[in-house]
Protein backbone atom coordinates (compact mmCIF):
# COMPACT_ATOMS: atom_id res chain seq x y z
CA UNK A 1 0.00 0.00 0.00
CA UNK A 2 1.22 3.68 -1.13
CA UNK A 3 2.13 5.94 1.42
CA UNK A 4 0.15 9.24 1.75
CA UNK A 5 2.91 12.03 1.95
CA UNK A 6 3.01 15.31 1.90
CA UNK A 7 5.23 16.33 -1.65
CA UNK A 8 8.37 17.58 0.32
CA UNK A 9 8.58 14.43 2.42
CA UNK A 10 7.79 12.38 -0.24
CA UNK A 11 10.69 14.01 -2.29
CA UNK A 12 12.89 13.66 0.74
CA UNK A 13 12.82 10.04 0.91
CA UNK A 14 12.51 8.88 -2.66
CA UNK A 15 15.04 10.72 -4.56
CA UNK A 16 18.71 10.73 -3.65
CA UNK A 17 21.34 12.44 -5.07
CA UNK A 18 22.96 10.41 -7.77
CA UNK A 19 20.03 8.58 -9.00
CA UNK A 20 18.32 8.38 -12.03
CA UNK A 21 15.24 10.02 -12.28
CA UNK A 22 12.24 10.18 -14.20
CA UNK A 23 9.60 12.35 -14.07
CA UNK A 24 7.34 11.60 -17.18
CA UNK A 25 4.61 13.23 -18.84
CA UNK A 26 3.65 13.88 -22.30
CA UNK A 27 2.89 17.77 -22.68
CA UNK A 28 -0.04 16.66 -19.84
CA UNK A 29 0.14 16.12 -16.31
CA UNK A 30 3.95 17.28 -15.92
CA UNK A 31 4.71 16.57 -12.67
CA UNK A 32 6.21 20.60 -12.27
CA UNK A 33 5.66 20.98 -8.39
CA UNK A 34 8.05 17.47 -7.92
CA UNK A 35 10.32 18.72 -10.10
CA UNK A 36 10.48 22.32 -8.34
CA UNK A 37 10.61 20.55 -4.80
CA UNK A 38 13.31 18.80 -6.29
CA UNK A 39 15.55 21.95 -6.95
CA UNK A 40 14.47 23.19 -3.23
CA UNK A 41 16.19 20.19 -1.81
CA UNK A 42 19.04 20.74 -3.99
CA UNK A 43 19.67 17.18 -5.43
CA UNK A 44 22.94 17.21 -7.57
CA UNK A 45 24.37 14.71 -9.96
CA UNK A 46 21.16 13.37 -11.00
CA UNK A 47 20.87 10.86 -14.22
CA UNK A 48 17.14 12.83 -15.89
CA UNK A 49 15.26 10.21 -17.83
CA UNK A 50 12.88 11.44 -20.08
CA UNK A 51 11.20 11.35 -23.64
CA UNK A 52 10.32 14.85 -23.91
CA UNK A 53 12.43 17.20 -21.36
CA UNK A 54 10.81 20.41 -21.65
CA UNK A 55 10.42 23.42 -19.18
CA UNK A 56 10.73 21.81 -15.77
CA UNK A 57 14.08 19.99 -17.13
CA UNK A 58 15.67 23.32 -18.53
CA UNK A 59 14.73 24.47 -14.64
CA UNK A 60 16.21 21.06 -12.96
CA UNK A 61 19.23 21.76 -15.31
CA UNK A 62 19.58 24.98 -14.91
CA UNK A 63 19.47 25.17 -11.37
CA UNK A 64 22.71 22.18 -11.36
CA UNK A 65 20.48 19.43 -10.77
CA UNK A 66 21.53 17.26 -13.22
CA UNK A 67 24.52 15.96 -14.82
CA UNK A 68 22.92 13.57 -17.47
CA UNK A 69 20.20 13.83 -20.07
CA UNK A 70 18.57 10.50 -21.30
CA UNK A 71 16.05 11.46 -23.38
CA UNK A 72 14.38 11.68 -27.34
CA UNK A 73 12.92 15.55 -28.22
CA UNK A 74 14.12 18.28 -25.92
CA UNK A 75 12.52 21.70 -26.46
CA UNK A 76 9.63 23.97 -25.72
CA UNK A 77 6.70 22.43 -27.17
CA UNK A 78 4.56 24.75 -29.73
CA UNK A 79 7.22 27.40 -28.59
CA UNK A 80 10.81 26.37 -29.97
CA UNK A 81 14.22 25.54 -27.92
CA UNK A 82 15.01 25.21 -24.24
CA UNK A 83 17.49 27.34 -23.64
CA UNK A 84 19.07 25.94 -20.33
CA UNK A 85 19.42 22.75 -21.72
CA UNK A 86 21.18 24.45 -25.29
CA UNK A 87 23.71 26.56 -22.79
CA UNK A 88 24.06 23.08 -21.07
CA UNK A 89 24.85 21.47 -23.79
CA UNK A 90 27.13 24.28 -25.54
CA UNK A 91 28.65 26.27 -22.80
CA UNK A 92 28.16 23.73 -19.72
CA UNK A 93 26.83 26.01 -17.52
CA UNK A 94 25.88 25.65 -14.95
CA UNK A 95 27.60 21.99 -15.16
CA UNK A 96 28.41 20.01 -18.12
CA UNK A 97 25.38 17.67 -19.16
CA UNK A 98 26.10 14.50 -20.53
CA UNK A 99 23.42 13.46 -23.83
CA UNK A 100 21.98 9.99 -23.91
CA UNK A 101 20.08 10.24 -27.02
CA UNK A 102 17.17 7.93 -28.53
CA UNK A 103 14.27 8.61 -30.59
CA UNK A 104 10.58 8.51 -29.09
CA UNK A 105 10.29 5.31 -29.84
CA UNK A 106 13.42 3.45 -28.44
CA UNK A 107 12.92 5.09 -25.05
CA UNK A 108 9.64 3.72 -25.07
CA UNK A 109 10.64 0.71 -25.78
CA UNK A 110 13.36 0.87 -23.54
CA UNK A 111 10.26 1.41 -20.49
CA UNK A 112 8.32 -1.65 -21.71
CA UNK A 113 11.19 -3.66 -21.47
CA UNK A 114 12.01 -2.33 -17.83
CA UNK A 115 8.34 -2.59 -16.92
CA UNK A 116 8.17 -6.18 -18.40
CA UNK A 117 11.31 -7.44 -16.29
CA UNK A 118 13.21 -7.94 -19.50
CA UNK A 119 16.87 -7.14 -20.32
CA UNK A 120 16.37 -6.05 -23.77
CA UNK A 121 13.57 -4.44 -26.27
CA UNK A 122 13.51 -5.08 -29.75
CA UNK A 123 12.01 -3.24 -32.16
CA UNK A 124 12.69 -1.54 -36.08
CA UNK A 125 14.04 1.24 -35.93
CA UNK A 126 17.48 3.94 -35.97
CA UNK A 127 18.66 2.13 -39.22
CA UNK A 128 20.67 4.54 -41.21
CA UNK A 129 20.35 7.72 -38.76
CA UNK A 130 23.33 8.73 -36.93
CA UNK A 131 21.78 8.26 -33.19
CA UNK A 132 23.25 4.54 -32.88
CA UNK A 133 27.17 5.83 -33.57
CA UNK A 134 26.65 8.35 -30.29
CA UNK A 135 24.59 6.12 -28.66
CA UNK A 136 26.14 2.76 -27.79
CA UNK A 137 22.62 2.12 -25.75
CA UNK A 138 21.24 1.53 -29.24
CA UNK A 139 22.82 -2.12 -30.75
CA UNK A 140 21.58 -4.85 -33.36
CA UNK A 141 20.42 -8.46 -32.66
CA UNK A 142 19.41 -11.31 -34.91
CA UNK A 143 15.75 -12.79 -35.09
CA UNK A 144 16.51 -16.45 -33.29
CA UNK A 145 13.51 -17.28 -36.14
CA UNK A 146 13.98 -15.38 -39.29
CA UNK A 147 17.64 -14.05 -38.76
CA UNK A 148 16.53 -10.68 -39.65
CA UNK A 149 18.57 -7.97 -38.01
CA UNK A 150 16.50 -6.07 -35.72
CA UNK A 151 17.16 -3.19 -33.57
CA UNK A 152 17.98 -3.79 -29.30
CA UNK A 153 17.43 -1.12 -26.46
CA UNK A 154 18.38 -1.46 -23.36
CA UNK A 155 15.72 -1.48 -20.49
CA UNK A 156 15.45 1.42 -19.06
CA UNK A 157 14.81 1.11 -14.87
CA UNK A 158 14.82 4.93 -13.17
CA UNK A 159 15.59 4.49 -9.45
CA UNK A 160 12.81 6.69 -9.22
CA UNK A 161 9.89 7.86 -11.52
CA UNK A 162 8.08 10.30 -10.55
CA UNK A 163 4.43 11.41 -12.28
CA UNK A 164 1.32 13.80 -11.77
CA UNK A 165 -2.79 12.10 -12.12
CA UNK A 166 -5.93 13.21 -11.41
CA UNK A 167 -6.80 11.66 -8.17
CA UNK A 168 -5.85 8.21 -5.77
CA UNK A 169 -7.89 7.19 -3.05
CA UNK A 170 -6.47 6.62 0.47
CA UNK A 171 -4.87 3.37 -0.27
CA UNK A 172 -2.79 5.05 -2.57
CA UNK A 173 -4.22 3.34 -6.02
CA UNK A 174 -4.18 6.06 -8.64
CA UNK A 175 -5.88 6.98 -11.28
CA UNK A 176 -4.83 8.97 -14.28
CA UNK A 177 -6.76 9.26 -17.60
CA UNK A 178 -6.31 11.57 -21.29
CA UNK A 179 -3.11 11.40 -22.97
CA UNK A 180 -0.99 8.97 -20.49
CA UNK A 181 2.04 8.76 -22.50
CA UNK A 182 4.32 6.16 -21.24
CA UNK A 183 3.55 6.86 -17.27
CA UNK A 184 2.60 3.19 -16.23
CA UNK A 185 5.66 2.35 -18.17
CA UNK A 186 7.87 4.19 -16.77
CA UNK A 187 6.10 3.47 -13.19
CA UNK A 188 6.72 0.29 -13.70
CA UNK A 189 9.93 0.06 -14.62
CA UNK A 190 11.25 2.10 -11.84
CA UNK A 191 12.73 0.91 -8.46
CA UNK A 192 10.77 3.48 -6.96
CA UNK A 193 7.48 5.65 -7.57
CA UNK A 194 5.86 9.08 -6.36
CA UNK A 195 2.64 10.09 -7.78
CA UNK A 196 1.66 13.58 -7.00
CA UNK A 197 -2.54 13.88 -7.40
CA UNK A 198 -5.19 16.82 -7.93
CA UNK A 199 -7.00 15.14 -4.71
CA UNK A 200 -7.76 12.28 -2.16
CA UNK A 201 -10.63 10.98 -3.04
CA UNK A 202 -12.67 7.97 -0.64
CA UNK A 203 -14.09 6.23 -3.99
CA UNK A 204 -12.15 5.96 -7.05
CA UNK A 205 -15.03 6.96 -9.67
CA UNK A 206 -13.98 4.66 -13.09
CA UNK A 207 -13.43 6.87 -16.13
CA UNK A 208 -13.17 6.34 -19.74
CA UNK A 209 -9.60 5.24 -21.03
CA UNK A 210 -8.40 5.73 -17.51
CA UNK A 211 -4.54 3.73 -16.27
CA UNK A 212 -5.24 2.60 -12.70
CA UNK A 213 -1.85 2.26 -10.80
CA UNK A 214 -2.76 -0.01 -7.87
CA UNK A 215 -1.22 1.16 -4.63
CA UNK A 216 1.33 -1.69 -4.28
CA UNK A 217 3.10 -0.46 -7.23
CA UNK A 218 3.47 2.75 -5.82
CA UNK A 219 5.74 4.08 -3.11
CA UNK A 220 4.41 7.48 -2.11
CA UNK A 221 1.01 9.30 -2.96
CA UNK A 222 1.08 13.09 -2.49
CA UNK A 223 -1.89 15.72 -2.72
CA UNK A 224 -0.54 18.29 -4.26
CA UNK A 225 -3.63 20.17 -6.67
CA UNK A 226 -2.45 21.87 -9.54
CA UNK A 227 1.29 20.42 -9.43
CA UNK A 228 0.93 19.89 -13.16
CA UNK A 229 0.99 23.59 -14.05
CA UNK A 230 1.83 24.94 -16.29
CA UNK A 231 1.07 21.97 -18.09
CA UNK A 232 -2.74 20.39 -17.25
CA UNK A 233 -4.53 18.22 -15.77
CA UNK A 234 -7.69 16.73 -18.01
CA UNK A 235 -10.91 17.64 -16.72
CA UNK A 236 -8.84 19.78 -13.61
CA UNK A 237 -7.06 22.65 -15.74
CA UNK A 238 -6.06 23.77 -18.92
CA UNK A 239 -2.32 24.58 -19.89
CA UNK A 240 -0.79 27.81 -19.64
CA UNK A 241 0.24 28.47 -23.11
CA UNK A 242 1.44 31.96 -21.92
CA UNK A 243 3.68 30.82 -19.58
CA UNK A 244 5.43 28.57 -21.96
CA UNK A 245 5.68 31.42 -24.15
CA UNK A 246 6.90 33.56 -21.11
CA UNK A 247 9.49 31.15 -20.43
CA UNK A 248 11.17 31.61 -23.51
CA UNK A 249 12.44 34.78 -22.39
CA UNK A 250 12.86 33.63 -19.15
CA UNK A 251 15.17 30.93 -19.30
CA UNK A 252 17.75 33.43 -22.49
CA UNK A 253 19.65 34.71 -19.72
CA UNK A 254 21.40 33.26 -17.24
CA UNK A 255 20.94 36.36 -14.19
CA UNK A 256 17.12 36.36 -15.68
CA UNK A 257 16.75 32.29 -15.32
CA UNK A 258 18.54 32.39 -11.67
CA UNK A 259 16.20 35.36 -10.27
CA UNK A 260 13.32 33.01 -11.55
CA UNK A 261 13.96 30.34 -9.82
CA UNK A 262 14.87 32.08 -6.77
CA UNK A 263 11.81 34.08 -6.88
CA UNK A 264 9.11 31.29 -7.78
CA UNK A 265 11.09 27.94 -6.87
CA UNK A 266 13.70 28.62 -3.92
CA UNK A 267 11.90 31.01 -2.12
CA UNK A 268 8.57 29.39 -1.99
CA UNK A 269 6.91 28.00 1.24
CA UNK A 270 5.23 24.59 0.65
CA UNK A 271 3.30 22.51 3.23
CA UNK A 272 5.70 20.08 4.94
CA UNK B 1 2.20 39.62 -50.25
CA UNK B 2 1.37 38.19 -53.39
CA UNK B 3 -2.36 38.60 -54.41
CA UNK B 4 -3.37 38.77 -51.33
CA UNK B 5 -1.69 35.78 -49.93
CA UNK B 6 1.84 35.02 -48.32
CA UNK B 7 4.19 32.78 -49.13
CA UNK B 8 3.73 30.86 -46.37
CA UNK B 9 0.24 31.07 -46.79
CA UNK B 10 0.92 29.17 -50.11
CA UNK B 11 3.07 26.76 -48.51
CA UNK B 12 0.99 25.80 -45.89
CA UNK B 13 -1.97 25.20 -48.71
CA UNK B 14 0.11 23.52 -50.98
CA UNK B 15 1.20 21.08 -48.37
CA UNK B 16 -2.68 20.25 -47.23
CA UNK B 17 -3.43 19.52 -50.63
CA UNK B 18 -0.66 16.81 -50.84
CA UNK B 19 -3.17 14.92 -48.49
CA UNK B 20 -5.60 12.44 -49.42
CA UNK B 21 -8.97 11.79 -48.17
CA UNK B 22 -9.76 8.66 -46.11
CA UNK B 23 -5.69 8.31 -45.94
CA UNK B 24 -4.52 8.16 -42.08
CA UNK B 25 -1.53 10.53 -41.76
CA UNK B 26 1.28 10.82 -38.84
CA UNK B 27 1.42 14.49 -38.18
CA UNK B 28 4.06 16.48 -37.05
CA UNK B 29 3.50 19.64 -34.73
CA UNK B 30 4.20 23.34 -36.59
CA UNK B 31 3.52 23.82 -40.09
CA UNK B 32 2.42 19.71 -41.11
CA UNK B 33 -0.21 19.93 -37.89
CA UNK B 34 -1.68 23.48 -39.59
CA UNK B 35 -1.49 21.66 -43.35
CA UNK B 36 -3.02 18.49 -42.25
CA UNK B 37 -5.52 20.32 -40.25
CA UNK B 38 -6.46 22.36 -43.23
CA UNK B 39 -6.70 19.70 -45.51
CA UNK B 40 -9.53 17.96 -42.82
CA UNK B 41 -11.53 21.34 -42.85
CA UNK B 42 -11.44 21.69 -46.82
CA UNK B 43 -10.88 18.33 -49.13
CA UNK B 44 -10.43 15.83 -46.77
CA UNK B 45 -12.77 15.58 -44.29
CA UNK B 46 -11.78 12.03 -43.63
CA UNK B 47 -8.59 12.45 -43.06
CA UNK B 48 -7.28 10.36 -39.94
CA UNK B 49 -4.73 12.36 -38.01
CA UNK B 50 -2.08 10.54 -35.78
CA UNK B 51 -0.46 12.04 -33.26
CA UNK B 52 2.65 10.19 -31.26
CA UNK B 53 1.32 11.90 -28.00
CA UNK B 54 -0.89 8.70 -28.64
CA UNK B 55 -4.52 10.48 -29.87
CA UNK B 56 -6.16 8.60 -33.03
CA UNK B 57 -8.28 10.10 -35.27
CA UNK B 58 -7.89 13.60 -33.88
CA UNK B 59 -10.77 15.78 -35.19
CA UNK B 60 -9.86 19.20 -33.34
CA UNK B 61 -11.76 22.29 -33.83
CA UNK B 62 -8.62 24.65 -33.39
CA UNK B 63 -4.83 24.39 -33.72
CA UNK B 64 -3.47 22.11 -31.29
CA UNK B 65 -0.56 24.11 -29.89
CA UNK B 66 1.56 21.20 -29.10
CA UNK B 67 1.37 17.31 -29.96
CA UNK B 68 -0.34 17.08 -26.26
CA UNK B 69 -2.82 19.40 -26.62
CA UNK B 70 -5.85 18.29 -24.55
CA UNK B 71 -8.05 19.10 -28.00
CA UNK B 72 -6.68 16.15 -29.50
CA UNK B 73 -7.54 14.20 -26.46
CA UNK B 74 -10.88 15.16 -26.23
CA UNK B 75 -11.60 14.67 -30.23
CA UNK B 76 -9.91 11.17 -31.57
CA UNK B 77 -11.29 7.92 -32.08
CA UNK B 78 -8.97 6.38 -29.34
CA UNK B 79 -5.72 7.87 -26.69
CA UNK B 80 -3.34 5.21 -26.70
CA UNK B 81 -0.34 5.27 -24.75
CA UNK B 82 2.68 6.25 -26.66
CA UNK B 83 4.48 2.64 -26.93
CA UNK B 84 1.22 1.54 -28.48
CA UNK B 85 1.38 4.11 -31.27
CA UNK B 86 4.88 3.29 -32.31
CA UNK B 87 4.55 -0.69 -32.04
CA UNK B 88 1.00 -1.01 -33.32
CA UNK B 89 0.32 1.41 -35.30
CA UNK B 90 3.64 3.24 -36.41
CA UNK B 91 5.82 -0.17 -36.85
CA UNK B 92 3.45 -2.45 -38.91
CA UNK B 93 3.21 0.00 -41.72
CA UNK B 94 -0.60 0.97 -41.10
CA UNK B 95 0.02 4.66 -41.71
CA UNK B 96 -0.21 6.11 -45.18
CA UNK B 97 1.46 9.46 -44.57
CA UNK B 98 4.27 10.82 -42.77
CA UNK B 99 4.15 14.19 -42.33
CA UNK B 100 7.40 16.09 -41.03
CA UNK B 101 8.94 19.60 -41.05
CA UNK B 102 13.18 19.63 -40.89
CA UNK B 103 16.02 22.18 -39.37
CA UNK B 104 17.96 20.89 -42.14
CA UNK B 105 17.47 18.73 -45.76
CA UNK B 106 19.55 17.24 -47.81
CA UNK B 107 18.82 16.26 -51.88
CA UNK B 108 18.06 12.81 -50.89
CA UNK B 109 15.28 14.00 -48.35
CA UNK B 110 17.84 13.15 -44.93
CA UNK B 111 16.52 15.08 -42.31
CA UNK B 112 18.30 16.95 -39.72
CA UNK B 113 16.69 17.90 -36.30
CA UNK B 114 19.78 16.81 -34.09
CA UNK B 115 22.79 19.84 -34.39
CA UNK B 116 23.84 21.91 -36.45
CA UNK B 117 27.57 22.61 -36.92
CA UNK B 118 30.89 21.28 -34.63
CA UNK B 119 30.62 17.68 -33.85
CA UNK B 120 27.91 15.97 -32.20
CA UNK B 121 29.08 16.39 -28.34
CA UNK B 122 30.06 20.21 -28.84
CA UNK B 123 27.22 21.27 -31.52
CA UNK B 124 27.05 25.30 -32.70
CA UNK B 125 23.66 24.59 -32.63
CA UNK B 126 21.68 22.15 -30.12
CA UNK B 127 18.18 21.66 -31.54
CA UNK B 128 15.60 19.03 -29.92
CA UNK B 129 16.48 15.99 -31.59
CA UNK B 130 15.05 12.90 -33.30
CA UNK B 131 11.09 12.82 -30.90
CA UNK B 132 9.22 10.40 -33.27
CA UNK B 133 10.67 11.50 -36.67
CA UNK B 134 13.20 8.62 -37.47
CA UNK B 135 10.52 5.62 -37.40
CA UNK B 136 8.00 8.14 -38.78
CA UNK B 137 10.60 8.56 -42.03
CA UNK B 138 11.21 4.86 -41.85
CA UNK B 139 7.88 2.81 -41.74
CA UNK B 140 5.07 5.28 -43.45
CA UNK B 141 4.42 4.46 -46.53
CA UNK B 142 5.47 7.90 -47.97
CA UNK B 143 6.71 10.90 -46.28
CA UNK B 144 6.02 14.76 -47.13
CA UNK B 145 8.00 17.17 -45.77
CA UNK B 146 7.08 21.16 -45.35
CA UNK B 147 10.12 23.23 -45.28
CA UNK B 148 11.03 27.05 -45.37
CA UNK B 149 13.44 26.81 -47.99
CA UNK B 150 16.95 28.33 -47.55
CA UNK B 151 20.78 27.99 -47.87
CA UNK B 152 20.73 27.35 -44.63
CA UNK B 153 18.31 24.67 -44.61
CA UNK B 154 17.99 23.15 -47.95
CA UNK B 155 22.44 21.84 -47.57
CA UNK B 156 24.39 19.59 -49.24
CA UNK B 157 25.31 17.48 -46.61
CA UNK B 158 23.25 17.43 -43.09
CA UNK B 159 25.31 17.70 -40.03
CA UNK B 160 23.44 14.50 -38.67
CA UNK B 161 21.08 11.99 -40.08
CA UNK B 162 18.37 12.48 -37.41
CA UNK B 163 15.69 10.92 -40.34
CA UNK B 164 16.56 8.58 -43.51
CA UNK B 165 15.46 9.94 -47.15
CA UNK B 166 16.91 8.43 -49.58
CA UNK B 167 20.13 7.65 -47.50
CA UNK B 168 23.24 7.88 -50.11
CA UNK B 169 20.90 7.65 -53.00
CA UNK B 170 19.25 4.79 -55.24
CA UNK B 171 18.67 1.44 -53.53
CA UNK B 172 19.54 2.25 -50.05
CA UNK B 173 16.49 2.26 -48.04
CA UNK B 174 16.38 -1.77 -49.05
CA UNK B 175 19.76 -2.51 -48.10
CA UNK B 176 19.04 -0.29 -44.41
CA UNK B 177 15.78 -2.87 -44.71
CA UNK B 178 13.23 0.20 -44.42
CA UNK B 179 9.80 -0.52 -45.29
CA UNK B 180 8.24 2.67 -45.83
CA UNK B 181 8.71 4.50 -49.35
CA UNK B 182 10.41 7.43 -47.74
CA UNK B 183 10.34 11.25 -48.70
CA UNK B 184 8.26 11.52 -51.93
CA UNK B 185 7.29 15.04 -51.89
CA UNK B 186 9.09 18.14 -50.25
CA UNK B 187 6.86 21.37 -50.27
CA UNK B 188 8.55 24.76 -49.28
CA UNK B 189 7.43 28.12 -49.46
CA UNK B 190 9.05 29.05 -52.98
CA UNK B 191 7.33 25.42 -54.64
CA UNK B 192 7.46 21.47 -54.45
CA UNK B 193 10.18 19.09 -54.97
CA UNK B 194 9.31 15.40 -55.98
CA UNK B 195 12.02 12.54 -55.46
CA UNK B 196 13.22 11.69 -59.18
CA UNK B 197 12.13 7.84 -59.07
CA UNK B 198 15.53 7.28 -60.98
CA UNK B 199 17.73 9.23 -58.81
CA UNK B 200 16.35 9.74 -55.67
CA UNK B 201 17.17 13.37 -55.75
CA UNK B 202 15.01 15.94 -54.91
CA UNK B 203 13.52 17.94 -58.00
CA UNK B 204 12.23 20.89 -58.37
CA UNK B 205 8.72 20.21 -60.10
CA UNK B 206 6.46 23.38 -59.46
CA UNK B 207 6.83 26.24 -58.42
CA UNK B 208 4.63 28.80 -56.58
CA UNK B 209 3.61 31.27 -58.61
CA UNK B 210 5.24 34.52 -58.67
CA UNK B 211 8.82 32.47 -58.14
CA UNK B 212 11.08 31.82 -60.19
CA UNK B 213 13.69 28.96 -61.16
CA UNK B 214 16.64 31.68 -60.23
CA UNK B 215 15.17 32.14 -56.81
CA UNK B 216 14.54 28.80 -56.00
CA UNK B 217 18.69 28.14 -56.87
CA UNK B 218 19.23 30.52 -54.75
CA UNK B 219 17.63 28.74 -52.04
CA UNK B 220 18.93 25.55 -52.33
CA UNK B 221 23.06 24.58 -51.43
CA UNK B 222 23.30 22.00 -53.87
CA UNK B 223 22.92 22.33 -57.99
CA UNK B 224 18.95 21.37 -57.47
CA UNK B 225 17.77 19.08 -60.70
CA UNK B 226 15.06 20.81 -62.29
CA UNK B 227 12.07 18.65 -64.08
CA UNK B 228 11.69 19.13 -67.94
CA UNK B 229 7.79 20.00 -67.51
CA UNK B 230 8.13 22.29 -64.66
CA UNK B 231 4.74 23.85 -63.94
CA UNK B 232 3.15 26.51 -61.83
CA UNK B 233 0.97 25.83 -58.75
CA UNK B 234 -2.40 27.02 -58.60
CA UNK B 235 -2.65 30.29 -56.14
CA UNK B 236 -4.67 29.30 -52.93
CA UNK B 237 -8.06 29.62 -53.85
CA UNK B 238 -10.67 31.77 -51.32
CA UNK B 239 -12.07 28.63 -50.37
CA UNK B 240 -8.29 27.52 -48.82
CA UNK B 241 -7.22 30.87 -47.44
CA UNK B 242 -10.26 31.49 -45.65
CA UNK B 243 -10.08 27.92 -43.87
CA UNK B 244 -6.43 28.28 -43.21
CA UNK B 245 -6.75 31.77 -41.69
CA UNK B 246 -9.95 30.78 -39.26
CA UNK B 247 -7.64 27.77 -38.22
CA UNK B 248 -4.84 29.80 -37.50
CA UNK B 249 -7.46 32.84 -35.29
CA UNK B 250 -7.87 29.75 -33.39
CA UNK B 251 -4.41 30.12 -32.32
CA UNK B 252 -4.99 33.63 -31.79
CA UNK B 253 -7.47 33.60 -29.28
CA UNK B 254 -5.99 31.63 -27.16
CA UNK B 255 -3.40 32.98 -26.57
Amino acid sequence: MAKLVSLADGVADLVRDGDTVALEGFTHLIPFAAGHEIIRQGRRDLTLVRMTPDVIYDQLIGAGCARRLVFSWGGNPGVGSLHRFRDAVQNSWPVPLELEEHSHAGMANRYVAGASGLPFAVMRGYTGTDLPRHTDNIRTVDCPFTGETLTAVPALRPDVTVVHAQRADRAGNVQMWGITGVQKEAVLAADRSLVTVEEIVDELTPVPGQVVLPGWVVDAVARVPGGAHPSYTQDYSVRDNDFYRAWDAVSRDRDTFQEWIERHVRDVEVPA
Amino acid sequence: MTDGYTADEMMTVAAARQLRDGTACFVGIGLPSTAANLARATHAPDLVLVYESGCLGAKPDRLPLSIGDGVLADTADAVVSVPEVFNYWLQPGRIDVGFLGAAQLDRYGNINTTVIGGDYRDPAVRLPGAGGAPEIAASCREVVVVVRQSRRTFTDRVDFVTSVGYGDGPGARARLGLRGGGPKTVITDLGVLEADPATCELTLTRLHPGVTVAQARAATGWPVAVADDLATGTPPSATELTALRALEATVRSTR
